[in-house]
């Protein structure tokens, strides 16, 4: 029988019989508060471990309520969702939570984005009854990209959820028990001294301020202010499909043109575009992939754009270290050119350059400061801000962001094509690649530059792509879950992929955890919708391919020589090393 | 040891055992009791020198002595039992090294014990065992010593002569409950699993025994392994796997030996293992390690111990039965449990319905200790009433007190007021007085325990072994426990009850497993019997309480005064007395003396 | 397992050689005779609590290095090996003292009296439950009911037990091990 019978809330509806309590509630309409439960990405994750309680319904002939998150459903069951045994425990549990919690809701971080700060909305739960001691945690500010309060948090282990199953990053564990019970690496080890990718998919899913995104914007406005510096901005694609959402924009548009108003408003004195580092990445990426191809290199590349991805195959694939492409990624070959090419060009001490990048991405912090990503002979890339944290700025700054007029970004470093627009998408690096590569290779211009093949929303992918009669056989996973089940075939040998692209973030950075909060119940479309915004901003450009992109021309005419060539080798690529696992 | 090839070669094996001149009744018997507490108690020392003082007399070889597991006489360690043909056994207890040698002297002198200082015979008068029937009475290294009584029989019977629906029918008409302290109907257990879907499935012992103050599964581990094991290999080839787990504390260090013993012999005598007595059935069992976790007893729990997880619950349904241990179908059962299979097979369902109580069949070992005399282990029939247990069998209290309360059911139980002593102990009934059966632990306490200190106690322990995976549990006891913590420090408030039932009441309603469903019980429980006692904390604070004589009431009886050990109480016969508060000691002796109320405690 | 998990695990092992590298060499013989299939996620972990168990009798407690290097033998994610160790009270983290003396906390030794010999010996060692002497003779910690409820309240030291002890008798005790 795939349907039973039920009763919620007087309410008689069928439901398919797989469903929990949760989901046939839905079906009737009616929302149960839930706050540890989490399901991502077309179910593919969900954390259902029943712990936070607060769904518990009321379920005829059964002793003890019953949480709706986990339980079936089953035929002729009567269900109540508010009956006053319910909504009492509900409050009583809420103010348990509360009773370990901070409450300083207006100094934090997560105010108006705290599912906790929501309940209690919804509950007023009044003077709580049930104060007593509370977690006494020092804030854990250790890393460049990741601040953890563990005061806040109320252990849904939702976060863990995401770092082992979806991301199998495996850094997040309970650790102890009991009261003192807290969701953190091995030893209680600062955040920096361990294995952690900084994806930040453990923010996006976290439902208080527990975890948040470590704040650059106090730097960035002193930078601003400072009137020794010139202070330059790039934007990544992912950023300009989401933005508007912050401001109560619906998903699924892409706003690059107020944006660019919007940051020269800020008082940022240069607002250029990651997007061109994008093409100049597919110039030597692309070249790189060639040449491996054409000279019995190591195969298959796997890209390197994503920082969490680098540091992930660090920690875990030491031995595969020879495998990413060098390329380092599009921000910090933006910062590079901008600190040497750009910077002799208008004859500026780079010293007083400061590069600030927003980036849909936390782990782009970290990145920034890694201390190798420095050609000039100083950090590549200064600051980096979040979409979050953009938005923050501007709405500080007082800026009505939806009637602003459009803006064009500066040259040279602004220009870009649609090749460089879908590195926000999973399979963008790749398909980019390919428009370059399939023309560089038959020496003809493509008819049509769309790679369909390549596109699609599922997690891992792959395709064969014909060119000149020969097979390129090309991967494409974004979650670093299913990154590792590619790079356990290529351990054992069994790969017979020429192209990997890996994108440490479900979606790719269109999902990336510096991206506007999403309810996780909408957050597979939400994506969805960013892509298909992105791929609409490429159709719409006049030039398509990388390589075509007449800036990136003059810069390798002007400054780099050869792509992939020696100059190209000391500003672009970069290494890696093994790290320790913890 | 030899490999055991066909059924007959097992007949043959018990029959010889049994007929074998050397281990005949026709010999006296000596069983020292080598458990946990014998061995503490000193029992190693006698039995080392029973045995040098047999060999001194040259009776080595006429005597047979026995290094048996614990009669269940914790109390009276180390116990020594003797068995003389044809003549009842008699159990000695506190023996020393000496009094073991002059027993020997004895034998040798009169081929009889003279005048032996037995324990009080009333003990075992009461108690009927079955899960306890081997302990004592055979040596839990010896497979032969089990084989000589029958042992793994009904696991050949499983395997050649029922059908798996057979056994199940059996447990299932016996109408045995989970021993474990739930109560569940083992036979629908069993019949669940074997109806669940899949190729594999696993058979699990708990012997996680962490309530404390029960050790009833560590003596039948200790004395008796083999029946556990059997019962578990019987329950395998019910439900058709082939891989069995006994999950034994780490504490138990002695009864993981005794077990890891057992397996090895049944697994050279192809009792355990491939092909087992030439069948096609095959079984093997391994121990799995506790290592400190209270909640690992609940069987989600303890099954996400043995995949070598964290110990922490998950939400049923599914149950274990459907899907457990690696996602299979897993049946869980306790020690106790699986103790009750095998006389239950042999005997037959009706038998063992015919004692116990109609919803509550069979035996139910207790474990007695606290303010006990009898300290130990009592395996009586369920309905027997809770003051037969604590005076018949328990002796009453250790320090002449009346007895107070009990607590049983461990940290998930409650306190029973003395006013419910006549209760029969069931299932049901211990529920309804807001406890539990639990696992049978049994705490005695006598007059002068604070009950509020003892629900203090409970939740600390619940406080410590919540695993921290549920707000309620999680939160919420450490909440209760710092308003019980606020209450006997003298800072509490009255509405302070009323928050201790609400805040019990939502945890028992919404906790994730049964650790954090019944945490509330103690407080709860003696909230309800002993209010009282919580108001006078509030009142009172930590002061302790003042005595004062009315002198209305007051007959001048002269009882008080005499009671008294601080001397503070002044008063001639037959007048009003006094009490000096200055030198007063709080001990309430002068309260619980008077007969005509007329002493009043603030 | 893949040859080259046994290197990396070795390299976590302290370079220091001494007593240690002779008790890594225990614990590595013990992890290589377990046999666990590489490719079998569920068996690495089904041995991880006999493992810790093994560690634990080898180097009387789990400090850091001991649970990477179980984590690396059977490549497991260091964090979980850390979480199922902080999580059962039997494993422990810190060196012990000399001599360790447990407590038994069970209720029947809490009813009769264990509370007054905790207190005896704190205030006598100058040392709380769980911590360790200044002079490292002694650590002072707690059991879980063991069961033998009949000679409560129970004292063990160093897996002695002591039954029935009363608050008087501590000093006594306590001599036999500061000799």
């Amino acid at each position: 029988m795939p349907f039973v019978n039920i009763t919620i809330d007087d309410i008689r509806l069928q439901v398919p019989k797989d469903a929990t309590i949760l989901e046939a509630a839905q079906k009737a309409t009616i929302k149960i508060p839930t706050l540890c439960h989490l399901e991502l990405h077309n179910r593919q994750t969900v954390n259902q471990v029943a712990s936070c309680r607060i769904c518990v319904v009321e379920v005829d002939g059964r002793r003890n309520l019953a949480p709706a998150c986990s339980t079936k459903v089953a035929n002729n069951m009567v269900i109540r969702t508010h009956s006053p045994r319910v909504l009492k425990s509900r409050r009583v549990l809420l103010q348990l939570l509360l009773s370990n919690h901070p409450k300083d809701c207006l100094n934090c971080y997560a105010s108006g984005a705290c599912e906790l700060q929501d309940l209690a909305n919804q509950f007023h739960t009044d003077k709580n009854r049930f104060e007593g001691e509370s977690s006494n945690f020092a804030i854990e500010t250790s890393s460049a990209a990741i601040t953890r309060d563990l005061n806040k948090c109320i252990r849904c282990r939702r976060c863990e959820t995401a770092c082992n199953d979806m991301q199998t990053v495996g850094v997040l564990s309970g650790i102890g028990r009991g009261f003192n019970m807290v969701v953190g690496p091995a030893f209680h080890a600062p955040l920096q001294d361990t294995q952690c990718v900084f994806c930040g998919q453990c923010v996006k899913v976290c439902p208080t301020g527990a975890l948040m995104g470590k704040s650059h914007i106090d730097p960035v406005w002193d930078a601003i202010n400072n009137p020794d510096k010139i202070v330059l901005v790039q934007t990544a694609p992912a950023v300009r499909a989401a933005l508007g959402e912050e401001f109560g924009m619906e998903p699924g548009h892409t706003v690059t043109k107020q944006m660019v108003t919007a940051l020269r408003r800020l008082g940022f004195d240069y607002v250029f575009d990651t997007n061109f580092a994008a093409d100049l990445t597919i110039m030597e990426e692309a070249t790189e992939f060639l040449h491996r191809l054409q000279h019995g290199g190591r195969l298959p590349m796997l890209t390197s754009c994503c920082p969490a991805w680098v540091k992930f195959f660090e920690h875990q694939f030491q031995d595969l270290l020879d495998v990413p492409s060098t390329c380092k990624s599009p921000q910090e070959m933006f910062g590079a050119i901008a600190k040497t090419y750009w910077a002799q060009k208008l004859g500026i001490d780079p010293a007083k350059i400061v590069v600030v990048s927003v980036m849909p991405c936390l782990s782009k912090k970290y990145e920034a400061a890694r201390k190798e990503l420095s050609s000039s002979g100083l950090q590549d890339v200064d600051y980096v801000l979040s979409t979050r944290e953009i938005a923050r700025m501007l709405r500080e700054a007082g800026i009505d962001f939806l009637s602003l007029p459009a803006g064009e970004f500066d040259n040279p470093l602004g220009f870009s094509t649609g090749g460089a627009d879908i590195f926000a998408v999973s399979g963008g690096v790749c398909e980019a690649a390919l428009r370059m590569a399939a023309e560089v290779i038959t020496g003809q211009p493509l008819e049509t530059v769309d790679f369909e093949e390549v596109r699609g929303q599922r997690g891992l992918r792959h395709a064969g792509v014909e060119i000149a009669g020969k097979m390129v056989n090309v991967a494409i996973a974004s979650g670093l879950g299913n990154a590792r089940r590619l790079l356990e075939e290529i351990r054992s040998g069994k790969s017979s992929y020429h192209l990997i692209e890996i994108m440490a973030c479900p979606g790719g950075c269109v999902g990336g955890g510096g991206q506007p909060f999403v309810d996780s119940k909408h957050e597979f479309e939400v994506i969805r919708k960013r892509s298909e915004a992105i791929y609409a901003e490429d159709a719409g450009k006049e030039i398509r391919s990388s390589q075509k992109n007449p800036y990136i021309q003059q810069l390798y005419k002007e400054f780099l020589g050869e792509p992939y060539g020696e100059k190209a080798h000391q500003l672009l690529h970069t290494g890696y090393t093994g790290r320790e696992k913890l | 040891m030899t490999r055991l090839a066909t059924r007959t070669d097992l007949n043959q094996l018990a029959d010889s055992l049994r007929q074998a001149p050397a281990a005949g009744a026709a010999k006296p018997q000596i069983f020292v009791g080598m458990s946990t507490c014998g061995l503490a108690s000193g029992a190693g020392k006698v039995y080392d020198a029973i045995a040098a003082a047999l060999q001194e007399k040259g009776l080595a070889d006429h005597v047979q002595l026995i290094k048996a597991g614990c009669v269940g006489l914790c109390f009276a360690e180390p116990t020594v039992e003797l068995q003389l043909p044809n003549q009842p056994i008699v159990t000695l207890g506190d023996v020393t090294a000496e009094r073991g040698r002059q027993l020997v002297d004895e034998l040798a002198a009169n081929g009889s014990f003279s005048n032996p200082l037995s324990v009080d015979n009333a003990i075992f008068k009461k108690q009927v065992r079955i899960a306890l029937r081997n302990c004592g009475r055979i040596d839990p290294e010896q497979i032969s010593d089990y084989l000589r009584n029958g042992g793994y029989q009904m696991l050949a019977k499983a395997v050649f002569d029922w059908q798996p629906q057979d056994v199940i029918d059996t447990i299932k008409a016996s109408g045995l409950r989970g021993r474990g302290g739930g109560g569940f109907p083992t036979g629908v257990k069993w019949q669940a699993a074997q109806g669940a879907a899949g190729e594999i499935k696993y058979i699990v012992c708990n012997a996680d025994e962490g309530d404390p103050g029960a050790f009833m599964d560590r003596s039948v581990l200790e004395g008796d392994p083999h029946c556990v094991l059997e019962a578990m290999a019987v329950a395998g080839r019910a439900i058709g796997a082939r891989r069995g787990f006994v999950y034994c504390r780490a504490e138990y260090p002695l009864a993981v030996k005794r077990l890891g013993i057992a397996i090895e012999q049944a697994r050279a005598m192809g009792l355990l293992g491939e092909k087992i007595l030439g069948s096609d059935f095959a079984f093997d069992i391994e121990i799995k390690y506790g290592a400190g976790a209270f909640v690992c007893g609940e069987e989600t729990s303890l099954i996400h111990s043995i995949e070598g997880k964290r110990g922490e619950p998950t939400v049923k349904p599914p149950f274990p039965a459907e899907r457990g241990l690696w996602d299979a179908s897993t049946t869980v059962n306790n020690v106790e449990t699986f103790a009750n299979i095998v006389p239950i097979l042999e005997k037959g369902a009706a038998w063992f319905r015919s004692i116990g109580t109609e919803k509550s069949p069979g035996t139910k070992v207790f474990s007695l200790a606290g303010d006990i005399k009898n300290v130990g282990l009592a395996e009586i029939p369920m309905g027997m009433t809770i003051q037969e247990l604590l005076y018949d069998i328990g002796g009453g209290s250790s320090d002449g007190k009346p007895i107070k309360a009990v607590q049983t059911g461990g940290p998930s139980g409650g306190c029973i007021p003395s006013i419910k002593f006549d209760t029969p102990m069931e299932y049901e009934t211990l529920t309804a007085l807001g406890s539990i059966m639990g696992s049978g632990g049994m705490i005695v306490m006598s007059e002068g325990t604070s009950m509020v200190k003892i629900a203090h106690f409970y939740l600390q322990f619940t406080c410590d072994e919540s695993c921290g995976k549920c707000t309620p549990c999680r939160i919420g006891c450490k909440r209760l426990h710092e308003i019980l913590d606020r209450i006997l420090k003298g800072e509490g408030k009255p509405e302070d009850l009323t928050k201790l039932e609400e805040l019990g009441n939502v945890i028992k309603d919404t906790a994730l497993c049964g650790l954090g469903q019944t945490a509330p019980n103690p407080v709860l429980s003696t909230l309800r019997w002993f209010r009282g006692e919580y108001e006078e904390c509030l009142k009172r604070g930590n002061r302790p309480p003042t005595y004062r004589i009315d002198p209305v009431k007051c007959v001048g009886c002269h009882a008080c005064f005499k009671v008294c050990p601080a001397n503070c109480i002044e008063g001639k016969v037959k007048q009003p007395h006094t009490i000096r508060q200055q030198d007063c000691v709080h001990c309430g002796a002068c309260f619980k003396t008077c007969k005509f109320d007329a002493i009043a405690r603030e | 397992m893949a040859t080259a998990k046994h290197s990396s695990a070795a390299a976590t092992a302290p370079a220091t050689p001494g007593a240690d590298t002779a008790k890594y060499q225990q614990l590595e013989a013990f992890l290589t005779g377990l046999k666990v299939d590489g490719a079998d996620l569920a068996g690495r972990r089904a041995v991880l609590i006999p493992a810790l168990h093994r560690a634990q009798e080898i180097f009387s407690y789990l400090p850091t290095e001991v649970q990477k290097f179980i984590a690396a033998h059977l490549n497991l994610h260091v964090s979980e090996v850390n979480g199922v160790v902080s999580f059962y009270h039997y494993f422990k983290t810190k060196m012990s003292g000399k001599h360790t003396i447990e407590f038994c906390l069970g209720t029947a030794c809490y009813v009769r009296g264990a509370a007054k010999l905790i207190e005896k010996a704190e205030s006598m060692l100058k040392a709380k439950l769980g911590e360790t002497t200044t002079d490292g003779l002694f650590t002072l910690g707690s059991l879980r009911c063991v069961g033998a409820c009949s000679l409560a309240p129970v004292v063990q030291i160093d897996g002695k037990t002591y039954g029935r002890v009363t608050a008087e008798q501590i000093p006594a005790i306590l001599a036999e091990y500061q000799k």
